[in-house]
């Protein structure tokens, strides 16, 4: 390893102290409010930049990321749902084998993550294996419809979704210290992905197909692997996600968390992780920002009613406007890297000394 | 069990739903054939063809025919209109960002939707043509089955002939299938585009009326499955067909009617069912029944 | 001089239909290890459906094409450049939003042994791997004449040089047998005359054989030992440049047009 490399990898330690040490701090200073909308700011940075890996690095557009996080969701609750629980939830038909057998302890958290999310890599696989080879639109259909149909599964199948009703009662086991662990290590992973040789070839398939292909790279191998990488985080943030909010139902995975992603990644730029990433916490913040202007204020004898949905209604204005007339975003492909830091802190350095 | 009046009243349905999904498929098929786009927005047009005329027979006391034509007609604009200022300016960019500003549009109208008019489900007024129940060969049939599908027939013969016996149907086909020379040839295609999407949409505004006389209760996101339905009867029938969708329609109408009569207890899955059937056709004959393949040039 | 060299490439009767239409009609030619042998025709005549057909974009509806001994008929693209043949392109299909080395380096892609996981976890091997074919792909485009463009990015590049890069993409997968579609074209005459020096000094050091499509006739005739010639996806003659030069049937096809 160069030294650049060296120093890379030591900077990024170091992040990772800051952020430990950040989590330490907040856990106790902050209200449960605020550490709610970080938790789901870190969730949305998993989920999207895994997402980005697909439709901006790759330039496969899957419409479809929503259905990963739904069998990352389930698979984590019912795993870690208690026995009790399981018997008080189910009431309509019984869960069925094996969940109603066993009950994963706290301890086992972890597994039920990555369980949650393997189980969402390997439907991606089943899925991507006959989509993968249509072209753009076609491609987008085909996973909206695979969502769609993992939708209608958790509504219908109730033996082991408990349908529309849900699941409640899920332990609370995320906290800061999961959810900023996991963006961190998403974004570590992801990072390296795109720098290295495979990303590379990610990238050259979204360029030029043809040429990426006369070139020696296997098409359908790549994006296969892309994809379900992709829905491996997916299924993670999935099961992060209903162990925060305790609860799982076939609303939470609606179109609508894609759309969610859609515009977060768009709006940090298509293929820029770092876009993403800013944008996923960007766009946390607005959504509860927002959710005031759906409530309704009273300004001295003046009352202003709640408008409902005004939010999706917002988003959906930025999304068109940012594609009419920003389509590269804030960050376009731009990516940081540790080089950029330095030379920003350089390039202020001089001009302090200047002055 | 089935016996020959339920088969027959089952029939009857699905042509009825066939043919209002046959009317929705021509605006997906006709825009993708000229535009390559698949217009997510077209369904909540669809949704508003119903609140148009809901509002105008409801709020302005307007006959009920009046109401549907007038609402078919601000369906119309509201297509045009989308195509302007949402698809026009990305005429030229990759496929992919006209799709997203679709799906960007039609959660646009949708929400709005939700804010003005709330999620809660009204009734819509039918006319006492379609409350009417008759007796056909034993089988108790509501007027709206009966009345939907001829009216539908009716507007589709009428496109039929638009598309293919006047002049800009011809425009509009010669610019589905090339753009560029159509333009040298000095038709005004941007001309053509609105045209197509006038048409679509009005076609789906009174296929959104005709299709709340036989559901009669209305919401802002009454116009998804329908849509997603009446797509995968465009693709079926080939995707850029006019023909094509007319026919798609009627089968997807059918199969969807059929399954459920005779698998009642799979009707929750009905749904995923049109969704496997359309990706199926993605992969196994994208071209539909009545399409051709392209070959891509290297 | 005849060579008593290996036979790298074997077109057997090979014929392409696209709808009614035969682009490539029973179309057979040998090529030597070591050969620089040019392919010419009027345009439409089918020289690049030939290219696509070796390359594999395009299935042949009849014939073989074989590789060293190997059948390569309908193989994918990606494994036939993995088994050693690479090309470029009529218009050119660059990465365009990637940087000049970046492009060059996706060809090392194929011949990376370091795997999936070393490369998301930053592992030492990744890097002794990445190092090394940094250093190639450098020295590929010093070759070209591109090192100081390495960061730009590959749309930028101006005409000229983007055909350049576009061998050195090529080049870098290591390949026996480089297909070139039509390298001189947009090129002035002293570009020309460089390119025609360039081919001749890589066939030399990286030991290849170079089967190219071209129009400018100042280049064919004058580093093409040998000249096929295709017209109605046929072909119709075939010999070393005086031979070529003084056929009946190529200068009836040709009829009408220039040669430099």
């Amino acid at each position: 390893m160069s030294g650049a490399e060296k120093r890379d990898l030591l900077l990024t330690g170091l992040l990772l102290c800051l952020l430990m040490l950040g989590v330490w701090w907040a856990q106790t200073h902050l209200n449960a409010y605020l550490i709610r909308i970080f938790n789901t700011a870190c969730i949305y940075v998993v989920a999207a930049t895994a997402y980005n890996l697909v439709n901006g690095i790759t330039g496969q557009f899957s419409l479809g990321p929503n259905g990963f996080m739904a069998i990352g969701g389930y698979t984590v609750a019912l795993l870690m749902l208690p026995m009790t629980q399981k018997q008080e939830v189910y009431f309509l038909q019984p869960l069925m084998w094996p969940f109603n057998a066993f009950s994963f302890p706290p301890s086992l958290f972890l597994l039920a993550l990555l369980l949650g999310g393997l189980l969402a890599a390997l439907v991606a696989i089943l899925i991507g294996v006959p989509t993968l080879r249509l072209r753009g639109d076609y491609l987008a259909i085909a996973t909206f419809g695979f969502g769609e149909i993992i939708i209608v599964l958790a509504n219908n199948f109730i033996p082991l979704t408990n349908g529309a009703l849900g699941i409640k009662g899920i332990p609370e086991y995320t906290n800061l210290w999961w959810t900023v662990g996991w963006a961190f290590w998403t974004v570590f992973v992801l990072k390296n992905l795109v720098n290295s040789s495979f990303g590379r070839a990610l990238k050259a398939i979204r360029e030029d197909e043809v040429a990426a292909e006369a070139m020696g790279i296997n098409l359908f191998r790549h994006k296969l692997l892309a994809f379900a990488l992709s829905g491996f985080f997916a299924g993670v943030a999935g099961g992060l996600f209903v162990t925060l909010i305790s609860t799982v139902s076939p609303t939470l995975f609606t179109f609508t968390m894609t759309f969610n992603l859609l515009i977060i990644i768009v709006l940090g730029g298509l293929g820029s992780l770092t876009g993403s990433t800013i944008t996923a916490v960007l766009f946390a913040f607005l959504q509860e920002g927002l959710r005031e202007v759906e409530a309704p204020h009273t300004i001295g004898s003046w009352t202003f009613p709640g408008i409902p949905g005004m939010r999706m209604v917002v988003f959906s204005v930025i999304l068109v406007i940012l594609m009419i007339f920003y389509r590269r975003g804030l960050f376009g492909r731009w990516e940081l890297s540790w080089q950029e830091v330095l030379n920003l802190l350089h390039r202020g350095k001089k001009t302090h000394g200047k002055s | 069990m089935m016996n020959w009046t339920t088969f027959f009243q089952q029939l009857m349905n699905g042509i009825s739903v066939g043919s209002l999904y046959a009317l929705l498929a021509i605006g997906y098929t006709l825009v993708y054939g000229i535009l390559g786009l698949i217009n997510f927005a077209h369904s909540d047009v669809f949704m508003l063809g119903t609140y148009f005329a809901f509002f105008l027979i409801g709020v302005f006391m307007l006959p009920w025919w009046l109401s549907v034509i007038i609402g078919m007609g601000l369906c119309a604009l509201v297509g045009m209109t989308i195509e302007r200022v949402a698809y026009r300016p990305l005429r030229n960019a990759p496929r992919i960002s006209a799709l997203i500003t679709a799906v960007g549009v039609s959660f646009f109208i949708e929400n709005l939707g939700l804010v003005t008019v709330g999620a809660r489900p009204k009734g819509f007024p039918r006319p006492e043509l379609m409350k009417n129940v008759y007796f056909i060969a034993g089988a108790r049939i509501q007027g709206v089955t009966f009345w939907v599908p001829l009216f539908s027939i009716a507007i589709l013969l009428v496109l039929f002939y638009l598309v293919y016996r006047t002049k800009m149907g011809m425009a509009m086909r010669a610019v589905s299938k090339d753009m560029e020379t159509t333009r040298l040839m000095g038709v005004n295609v941007d001309r053509i585009i609105l045209y197509t999407f006038a048409l679509g949409s009005a076609l789906a505004g009174i296929g959104g009326v005709l299709w709340a006389c036989k559901y009669p209760q209305i919401n802002p996101l009454m116009g998804t499955f329908p849509g997603w339905k009446a797509f995968t009867a465009a693709v079926v029938g080939g995707i850029g067909n006019v023909v094509g969708a007319m026919i798609g329609g009627f089968i997807i109408g059918l199969a969807e009617i059929m399954i459920v009569a005779f698998f009642p207890n799979l009707t929750g899955y009905r749904d995923a069912f049109v969704f496997a059937l359309l990706i199926v056709f993605l992969l196994v004959k994208p071209s539909g029944v009545m399409g051709e393949t392209l070959k891509e040039k290297v | 001089m005849e060579s008593r060299n290996s036979r790298i490439l074997y077109l057997e009767n090979l014929t392409i239909a696209f709808g009614g239409l035969l682009a490539v009609n029973d179309f057979s030619l040998e090529i030597f290890q070591g050969d620089l042998v040019g392919l010419i025709g009027p345009n439409g005549a089918g020289k690049t459906t030939v290219f696509n057909l070796i390359s594999g974009q395009y299935l042949p509806t009849r014939g073989k094409v074989w590789f060293d001994g190997r059948e390569i008929t309908g193989l994918l693209p990606d494994k036939i450049t993995a088994l050693g043949i690479a090309r470029t392109f009529q218009n050119i299909r660059l990465f365009g939003d990637l940087s000049v080395l970046e492009n060059v380096l996706v060809s090392f892609h194929v011949r990376t042994r370091s795997s999936f996981l070393s490369s998301m976890f930053s592992l030492p091997r990744f890097w002794q791997e990445e190092k090394q074919i940094r250093e190639e792909a450098s020295f590929l485009l010093e070759a070209v004449g591109l090192k100081d463009m390495a960061s730009e990015r590959a749309r930028s590049l101006p005409y000229g040089q983007q055909r350049r890069l576009e061998i050195a993409r090529a080049l870098a997968t290591h390949p026996k047998l480089l297909l070139l579609d039509e390298p001189a074209a947009g090129m002035n005459p002293q570009e020309t005359q460089e390119l025609m020096e360039f081919i001749q000094r890589i066939r030399r050091d990286f030991n290849l054989t170079i089967f190219l499509i071209e129009h400018d006739m100042k280049v064919v005739m004058g580093i093409c030992e040998r000249i096929t010639v295709m017209d109605f996806g046929m072909k119709i003659a075939e010999g070393t440049p005086e031979e070529v030069r003084n056929d009946p049937r190529v200068i009836e096809a040709y009829l009408g047009v220039e040669t430099r």
